[in-house]
C-alpha cells in the first residue's frame, strides 16, 4: 500500500508546519488573548474607581431624598434628587414622543418600504446613528433659542434627545418585525383582515419583546448623554420639577457642575473653632453621581437583554 | 379598487439588493391570484374596497414619519447653514485658515483650523490604538475562545459602550491621566518627531484625550469587526485548512481578507464618533492660553470642535455669537456625515455580494 497523500503535519504553504510559522502561529494567539485583556483593564478599572469613590456618597443618607441647594464644596450633606428627578423626567418626555415616530419608521420600512422614499429614509436613520449629539443640541438650540425665542429650559433637552434615541429604537424594531414569519401575516390576511390591522394586531404584539429592547436600549443609550444639558438647560443645584422653565439639574449636569469644585479643594479654614483642612465634598458628589448614573444605565441595559431572552420570534 | 402598494413599486423600481430585503418580509400572497403575487401586493387585493381608509390612514402615518426622518436631517443641514452664514460674514479673518476663536465681542474673529486639527489628530490617534485591539478582540470571539465563553465576552464588551461618556471624562481625566503621565514621558524620547514634543502638559493632553476615545470607540468596531469574521464563509476556511494553514495563516487567508470591507467601515463610523465626542474630551483636554502658538505637538492641550461649543455655548448671548459656535458645529456636522456616509457605502456594497 502506497502513501500519496501529504502526510497530516505535512502542508502545501511551507516545508512543515514547524519553526517560524508555528513561532507566528503561537505570537499571534498570545497577541490576541492580550487584545482581549487589554480591553479588560479600562472596563474594570472605570468600574471600580466609580463604585470605590462613589459608593460613601451613594450609601449616605439622604442622597435620594435630598438636594444640592444652598451647599458649597465645603459643606457636608446633600443628595443627587434633583438631579435624578431631572433625569427621569427629560428621557421620559425623550420616550414619549420618540417611541412613536420610531416605530411608524420602522413599521414604514419593513412593511411599506419600497422605493426612493423608503431608501432615502434608511440611509437618513443611519445619517440621524452618526450624528454627534452636540450637533443635534445645536440644532434645537438654533430652531427654538434663536429663532422662536424660547428660553432654555428641560424640554429642549428632551427633543434633543429625541434626535439621539430615535435611530437606536428604529433600529432594533426594524431587525424585530423582520424576524416575524410571513405565515402570520398571510394568516391574518387570509382572514381578511386590512393590512394596517394585521401590523398593529399580529405583526407588532409579536414582535413586542424585541421592540420593548430596543426602547430600553434607547433610553439608555440618552440617559448619559451631556453635550445637549451643557447648552439647552442650565445646571441648578435646587430641585425643579418643571421641565418648561427654569434651570434643571440631570444627573449628568450635575457631575459636570461638581467637577468645577474640584480643583478649589485643599483649602484651610475654621472647623470646630481649629484651623483645618477642609475636605472638598464635590469629589464625593462628582462620583457619587457617576455611580447612580452607571448602575442606572446598566441596570437598562441588563433589563433589555432579560427581554430580549422571551423574544417569541427566533433570532 | 386602488392597489396603492402594487403601483409605486412598479412605478419606482426597487434596486435588487432592495428588493431582496423588502421581499423577504412581505408577504408573498400564496393562494391570491397570480397578478396579485407578482406585484407583491396580494393581501391588498383580498380585501377588496371595503377597508381602504384604514390602511391609507396608516400607510400615510407610517409614510409620514420616514418621511419626517429626512426633512428633521435637511432641517439640521439648513438651520445650521442659515445661521452660520451671517456669523461667518461677519468674521473678520479667514474662516478656515484663522487660528483666533474670539467671537464674544466685535470684531469677530474666529477661525477652525486649529479645532480641525484638535479634533482630527485626537480622533485619528485614538482610531490607531482601537483598530489593532478590536480586532484582536474580535478574533478572540470569532476564532480563539470557547464556544461557551463567546456570548459573555461579547456583552462585557459590550458593556464599556454603555458608560455614559461624561464617566469616561471624568475617569480619564482624575484616575487615568496620572498614569499615562509616565507612558507620555517615555514618548519623549521620540520627540525627533514633531508629534511627540515635550509642551509640559502632563496631564489634559491630547494623547491623553485619544486614550479615553479609543476605549469609547473600542466596542464599535469590536461590534463590527465580530460580525463580519463571523461570516467568513466556511469554504474559504476549510480550502486554508486544506492547505495546511496554522490557524493564523488561515486567518490571514480567509478570516482577514473576507472582512477588510467590513473593518474599513466599523473604523470609519469609530471616527465618526470620535470626531463628535463632547463631553469626555471637553473635560480631559488643558486649554492652552489664548494667543499660544501652535504645535504639532499631541502632548499639548486643545479644543475640538464638540469641546468648543460645550464649553462656551452657554454663556453665548445673541445670534451673532451663537451663529459663530454653529459654524463650528456645521463643520463637524459636515465632517462626522461624509465620514458615516463613506462608511456606509462600504457596508452597504459589501450586502451586494453576501
Amino acid at each position: 500500500m502506497t502513501v500519496t497523500a501529504p502526510a497530516p503535519s505535512g502542508s502545501l504553504l511551507g516545508a512543515r508546519a514547524g519553526g517560524s510559522r508555528q513561532l507566528k502561529n503561537l505570537t499571534a494567539m498570545v497577541l490576541v488573548y492580550l487584545s482581549f485583556g487589554v480591553a479588560l483593564v479600562p472596563l474594570i478599572w472605570l468600574l471600580w474607581s466609580v463604585l470605590s469613590k462613589g459608593l460613601h456618597a451613594v450609601t449616605r443618607n439622604g442622597w435620594f431624598t435630598h438636594s444640592q441647594r444652598n451647599l458649597t464644596y465645603r459643606d457636608p450633606g446633600g443628595g443627587a434628587y434633583h438631579a435624578i428627578l431631572g433625569t427621569l423626567e427629560q428621557v421620559a418626555l425623550c420616550t414619549v414622543i420618540a417611541v412613536p415616530i420610531s416605530l411608524l419608521v420602522a413599521v414604514y420600512l419593513v412593511e411599506y418600504g419600497s422605493g426612493w422614499l423608503a431608501r432615502t429614509t434608511t440611509f437618513m436613520v443611519d445619517i440621524l446613528t452618526g450624528i454627534p449629539s452636540i450637533v443635534a443640541a445645536l440644532f434645537i438650540y438654533a430652531v427654538f433659542i434663536n429663532t422662536l425665542g424660547d428660553q432654555r429650559a428641560g424640554w429642549l433637552v428632551s427633543l434633543a434627545l429625541v434626535m439621539l434615541m430615535i435611530p437606536v429604537i428604529v433600529r432594533t424594531t426594524e431587525e424585530m418585525l423582520k424576524l416575524v414569519p410571513n405565515e402570520l401575516r398571510e394568516a391574518s390576511y387570509a382572514l381578511g383582515i386590512p393590512k394596517w390591522k394585521t401590523i398593529l394586531r399580529v405583526v407588532v404584539p409579536t414582535a413586542l419583546t424585541g421592540i420593548l429592547t430596543g426602547i430600553i436600549l434607547g433610553i439608555a443609550r440618552v440617559a448619559g448623554e451631556t453635550a445637549p444639558l451643557l447648552i439647552l438647560v442650565g445646571y441648578a443645584p435646587g430641585i425643579n420639577g418643571n421641565l418648561f422653565g427654569g434651570f434643571q439639574a440631570s444627573l449628568p449636569s450635575m457631575i459636570n457642575a461638581e467637577t468645577l469644585n474640584l480643583n478649589s479643594g485643599g483649602t484651610y479654614g475654621l472647623v470646630n473653632g481649629k484651623v483645618q483642612l477642609i475636605h472638598n465634598y464635590a469629589v464625593d458628589r462628582v462620583w457619587g453621581a457617576a455611580l447612580t448614573l452607571i448602575v442606572i444605565v446598566m441596570a437598562l441595559n441588563l433589563i433589555a437583554r432579560l427581554i430580549a431572552r422571551f423574544s417569541k420570534v427566533e433570532q | 379598487m386602488t392597489r396603492r402598494d402594487g403601483d409605486d413599486e412598479q412605478l419606482a423600481p426597487p434596486p435588487p439588493v432592495q428588493e431582496v430585503i423588502v421581499g423577504s418580509s412581505q408577504p408573498i400572497g400564496v393562494g391570491v391570484p397570480s397578478d396579485a403575487a407578482v406585484s407583491g401586493a396580494g393581501p391588498d387585493l383580498m380585501a377588496g374596497g371595503r377597508k381602504r381608509m384604514g390602511d391609507r390612514v396608516f400607510r400615510g402615518l407610517a409614510a409620514g414619519s420616514g418621511g419626517f426622518i429626512i426633512a428633521l436631517i435637511a432641517l439640521v443641514a439648513v438651520f445650521l447653514i442659515t445661521q452660520a452664514i451671517p456669523s461667518i460674514a461677519k468674521d473678520h479673518v479667514n474662516f478656515f485658515t484663522s487660528r483666533d476663536f474670539s467671537v464674544r465681542t466685535e470684531p469677530l474673529k474666529f477661525g477652525i483650523v486649529d479645532l480641525l486639527w484638535v479634533t482630527v489628530i485626537s480622533s485619528v490617534i485614538a482610531l490607531l490604538l482601537a483598530v489593532p485591539v478590536s480586532v484582536g478582540i474580535a478574533l478572540f470571539i470569532t476564532q480563539y475562545a470557547p464556544k461557551a465563553l463567546r456570548k459573555p465576552v461579547a456583552y462585557v464588551i459590550d458593556l464599556l459602550a454603555a458608560i455614559p461618556s461624561i464617566i469616561y471624562g471624568v475617569w480619564g481625566i482624575y484616575v487615568l491621566a496620572p498614569h499615562l503621565e509616565g507612558v507620555q514621558r517615555a514618548l519623549y524620547h521620540l520627540d525627533f518627531i514633531p508629534l511627540f514634543a515635550n509642551k509640559n502638559v502632563t496631564t489634559g493632553s491630547i494623547f491623553n484625550a485619544s486614550v479615553v476615545l479609543a476605549v469609547m470607540i473600542l466596542p464599535i468596531i469590536t461590534a463590527i469587526a465580530r460580525d463580519v469574521f463571523a461570516r467568513t464563509p466556511n469554504h474559504h476556511v476549510e480550502a486554508a485548512w486544506a492547505l495546511g494553514a496554522t490557524k493564523w495563516e488561515m486567518i490571514r487567508m480567509a478570516v482577514l481578507p473576507y472582512g477588510r470591507p467590513g473593518l474599513v467601515s466599523g473604523a470609519m463610523l469609530g471616527l465618526g464618533r470620535a470626531l463628535g465626542e463632547t463631553i469626555a474630551v471637553l473635560l480631559i483636554l488643558s486649554k492652552p492660553p489664548v494667543g499660544a502658538p501652535f504645535t504639532s505637538s499631541i502632548f499639548n492641550g486643545g479644543q475640538t470642535f464638540a469641546s468648543i461649543i460645550g464649553l462656551n455655548m452657554q454663556e453665548a448671548n445673541g445670534k451673532t455669537e451663537t451663529g459663530a459656535y454653529i459654524a463650528a458645529g456645521l463643520v463637524l456636522f459636515v465632517l462626522t456625515f461624509v465620514v458615516n456616509a463613506a462608511a456606509r457605502a462600504i457596508v452597504n456594497r459589501r450586502k451586494d455580494f453576501v
